[in-house]
C-alpha cells in the first residue's frame, strides 16, 4: 500500500495545492479586504486578514442599497429572459439543422457556421444597433446584442441531437400522426436534458458576466447592470455617492470609506454565481468538454 | 385517382408540412444572426467611406483606400498588429504547457474526492468575469493600497511600484492574469483526453517495467499529441483577436500603459468610442477580420487535413 503513494503523487499534490491556492486566494485578499476598517486598509494597504474588523463597506453600500437592488434587478431579469429565449432559438435552429431529411441543409448549416468566420467589426454593428434599432440607453440593449443565439451553441446542440436522439424514435412518432413541434416538444427535448442544461448554463455565464453591451450601449445609470456598475466603480469609487439619492443634499450620509467600498462591491458582485457554481460545476466541465470536441 | 397516385400526393403533403414546419422552427434562428451577424457584414464599407451621418452610410462619400492609408501610416498599426501577435503567441505557448502539465499532475490524484476538490476549485477563475478579474489585480497592485506595494514590496524594504503608469511590467502582469484565469478550462480540456487513453497500454508497460516517466514520454504525451495540435491551429486561427476584457479592463484602460496593453479590439473600440474616428475605427476592423478570416479558414483547413473531422468543418 505505501509504495501506492509515489513521489510523483506527492510531487502532483503539493504543486495543485498551490495553484489551487492561487486561485483562491485573491478572492480571499477580496473578502478580507472589505471586511477592513478603512483606517486599517489606508495604513496597511489591502491584506489577507483584516487588521481592524469593520463593516463600514457593506454599512455604507446598504444605505445606497437602491442602486446595488435595482442593478441585481437588471442584471436577474435580463439573465432569465436572455438564456430562456436564447435556449428556444437555439434549439429550434439546431434540430432541423440535425435532421437529414432538411432541405437545403448545407446550405443553411453555411449559413449559420459562416458568422464563426467572419464578421463586420465593432463599428458597422455598433452603428446597425443604435442607429438602426435605436436600442442605446433601453433594456434590449443587454438583452439583444450578440449574446442571444452563437453558431458554436448551434453546432453543440446539433451534434447532440444527431448522435443522441435515434432516428427511429422520431420516425416512430411520426408514423402515431405527431406533428413535428410535438416531436421536438415532447419526445426530442426530454431525451436532451443534459445538452440543454449545459448550454443553459453557458448562457447564464454568457449574460451573468457581461459587461460588454453595457459598455457600448448603456449610460443612463438606471439602466446599469451588476457587471457595469462595478466596472463604474472600478474606474470612479465616487460613482455609487454621486448617482444615490440617498446622503446627498441635506440627508446626512456616512462619510464613504471609498478604499474599503470597492473590495465589498466587488465581493456582492460575485457571490451569487460562488454559491451557485457547486450546484452547476459537473454541466460547466461537460460544457467546457464537450466544446471542446467540436472545436 | 388511382390508389397510389393517392399515397404519393398524401406523401408529398406530408412533406410538404415537414419542410415548412422546419422552416418556421428555424425562423428566429435565422433571422437573429441575419441581423446580429450578416447586417453588419455589409458594413465593412464604411471602413472606404468618410462617414457622414447626416447623408446616411450609402451616401457617405467614397475615398477608397484613404482611411486604411492613414491607418498603416501611424505607428499604431504597427504596435497593435505587434501586441496582438505576441501576447496570442505568449498565451498559445504557456496556456498549453501549462494546461497539460496540470492535467497530467490531476491524473496522477488517484482519491476521486481529492480530484474533485482540485478541478472545482482551479475552474474558479473561468467563472467570473473579467471586470472581477480586474478588481483583484487591483487589489494586488493598487499603487496606494495594494497587497504587493503594502506588504511584499515593504516586507522586502523595497520602494513602491506604480504598476498602473509603468508599462514594463504590463506584457507579465497580462500574461499571468491570462494564465490564471485559462489554465483550469484548457487544462480540463486535456484531462479528458488523458482518461480516454486506454488503460491497457499503462498496464503493459508497467508490466514491461517502464518507469513512470517513460510512461509520461511514450504514452500519456502521444495520446495527448491530437488534441494539442487541434487545440493550437485553433488558436492560430484566432491569433488576430484578442480579449478586449483583459486588454482594456485589467489596465484599468491607463493611456499611460498604452504601448504595453494596446491591440487590434481596444484600437478599434478607442478610436470609435473616444476619438469618434469612424473610418479609421472600421478600417482596423476590416483588416483585423480579413486576416482573422484568412487565418481561421487556413487553421481548419490543416486541422481537418491532419486529424479527419475535428476542425470547426
Amino acid at each position: 500500500m505505501l509504495k501506492k503513494i509515489s513521489w510523483f503523487q506527492a510531487f502532483a499534490n503539493i504543486i495543485l495545492l498551490l495553484l489551487a491556492a492561487s486561485c483562491i486566494l485573491p478572492f480571499l485578499l477580496l473578502v478580507s479586504s472589505s471586511f477592513s476598517s478603512e483606517n486599517a486598509l489606508i495604513r496597511y494597504g489591502y491584506n489577507f486578514f483584516p487588521k481592524e474588523f469593520s463593516l463600514d463597506a457593506y454599512r455604507y453600500i446598504l444605505q445606497k442599497s437602491e442602486v446595488i437592488f435595482n442593478a441585481y434587478g437588471i442584471t436577474f431579469l435580463v439573465t432569465a429572459a436572455g438564456v430562456s429565449l436564447s435556449l428556444l432559438i437555439t434549439i429550434l435552429l439546431a434540430y432541423p439543422l440535425s435532421r437529414r431529411e432538411l432541405r437545403f441543409k448545407r446550405l443553411l448549416s453555411f449559413y449559420v457556421m459562416l458568422t464563426m468566420l467572419f464578421n463586420g467589426g465593432l463599428v458597422p454593428y455598433y452603428i446597425m444597433w443604435t442607429r438602426g434599432f435605436g436600442i442605446k440607453n433601453t433594456i434590449w440593449a443587454l438583452l439583444l446584442p450578440n449574446l442571444l443565439l452563437n453558431a458554436f451553441s448551434v453546432m453543440m446542440a446539433r451534434s447532440f441531437f444527431l448522435s443522441s436522439i435515434p432516428e427511429e424514435v422520431i420516425e416512430a412518432a411520426r408514423i402515431d400522426g405527431a406533428s413535428e413541434y410535438r416531436i421536438l416538444y415532447k419526445i426530442v427535448a426530454p431525451m436532451s436534458k443534459p445538452i440543454i442544461a449545459t448550454l443553459g448554463l453557458m448562457s447564464v455565464l454568457g449574460y451573468w458576466n457581461d459587461w460588454t453591451n453595457g459598455l457600448y450601449f448603456i449610460t443612463n445609470t438606471k439602466l446599469y447592470s451588476v457587471q457595469q456598475l462595478l466596472n463604474q466603480m472600478l474606474l470612479n469609487v465616487q460613482f455609487l455617492a454621486t448617482v444615490s439619492k440617498v446622503g446627498q443634499a441635506g440627508v446626512a450620509g456616512m462619510q464613504m470609506p471609498s478604499v474599503g467600498i470597492r473590495m465589498a462591491i466587488a465581493v456582492l458582485g460575485v457571490i451569487p454565481i460562488m454559491i451557485a457554481y457547486p450546484f452547476f460545476q459537473n454541466y460547466f466541465v461537460k460544457g467546457i468538454t464537450i466544446g471542446a470536441v467540436k472545436g | 385517382m388511382s390508389n397510389l397516385q393517392q399515397t404519393k400526393v398524401k406523401k408529398k403533403n406530408k412533406k410538404r408540412k415537414r419542410d415548412s414546419a422546419f422552416f418556421l422552427m428555424m425562423l428566429p434562428g435565422l433571422t437573429y444572426l441575419f441581423v446580429n451577424n450578416y447586417i453588419p457584414m455589409t458594413g465593412v464599407i464604411i471602413a472606404f467611406k468618410e462617414l457622414d451621418f447626416s447623408v446616411g452610410i450609402l451616401k457617405s462619400k467614397f475615398v477608397g483606400l484613404k482611411n486604411f492609408t492613414y491607418l498603416f501610416q501611424t505607428q499604431d498599426a504597427w504596435l497593435i498588429t505587434r501586441n496582438t501577435l505576441l501576447y496570442n503567441f505568449a498565451f498559445i505557448v504557456l496556456g498549453t504547457l501549462c494546461a497539460i502539465t496540470v492535467a497530467i499532475l490531476l491524473n496522477e490524484i488517484t482519491v476521486k474526492w481529492i480530484q474533485k476538490v482540485y478541478q472545482t476549485t482551479i475552474l474558479l477563475p473561468a467563472l467570473i468575469s473579467i471586470v472581477v478579474v480586474s478588481y483583484l489585480v487591483f487589489a494586488l497592485l493598487s499603487a496606494d493600497n495594494g497587497f504587493i506595494n503594502n506588504t511584499i514590496l515593504n516586507a522586502l524594504g523595497k520602494e513602491a511600484v506604480s504598476w498602473y503608469t509603468e508599462p514594463r511590467y504590463w506584457p507579465i502582469i497580462l500574461i499571468v492574469v491570462n494564465l490564471w484565469k485559462g489554465f483550469g478550462f484548457n487544462c480540463i480540456i486535456y484531462y479528458a483526453t488523458l482518461i480516454s487513453i486506454d488503460r491497457s497500454y499503462y498496464e503493459a508497460a508497467s508490466v514491461d517495467g517502464a518507469s513512470r516517466w517513460q510512461q509520461l514520454i511514450n504514452i500519456t504525451l502521444p495520446g495527448l499529441k491530437q488534441t494539442v495540435f487541434t487545440m493550437t491551429l485553433l488558436s492560430i486561427g484566432k491569433i488576430f483577436y484578442s480579449d478586449f476584457g483583459l486588454f482594456y479592463q485589467v489596465p484599468m484602460n491607463s493611456g499611460m500603459l498604452q504601448n504595453a496593453t494596446n491591440t487590434i479590439d481596444t484600437y478599434v473600440y478607442r478610436a470609435m468610442s473616444q476619438l469618434n474616428d469612424m473610418g479609421m475605427a472600421s478600417a482596423a476592423g476590416l483588416y483585423q477580420s480579413l486576416v482573422g478570416f484568412v487565418l481561421v479558414l487556413a487553421a481548419n483547413k490543416i486541422v481537418n487535413r491532419y486529424s479527419g473531422s475535428e476542425g470547426i468543418f
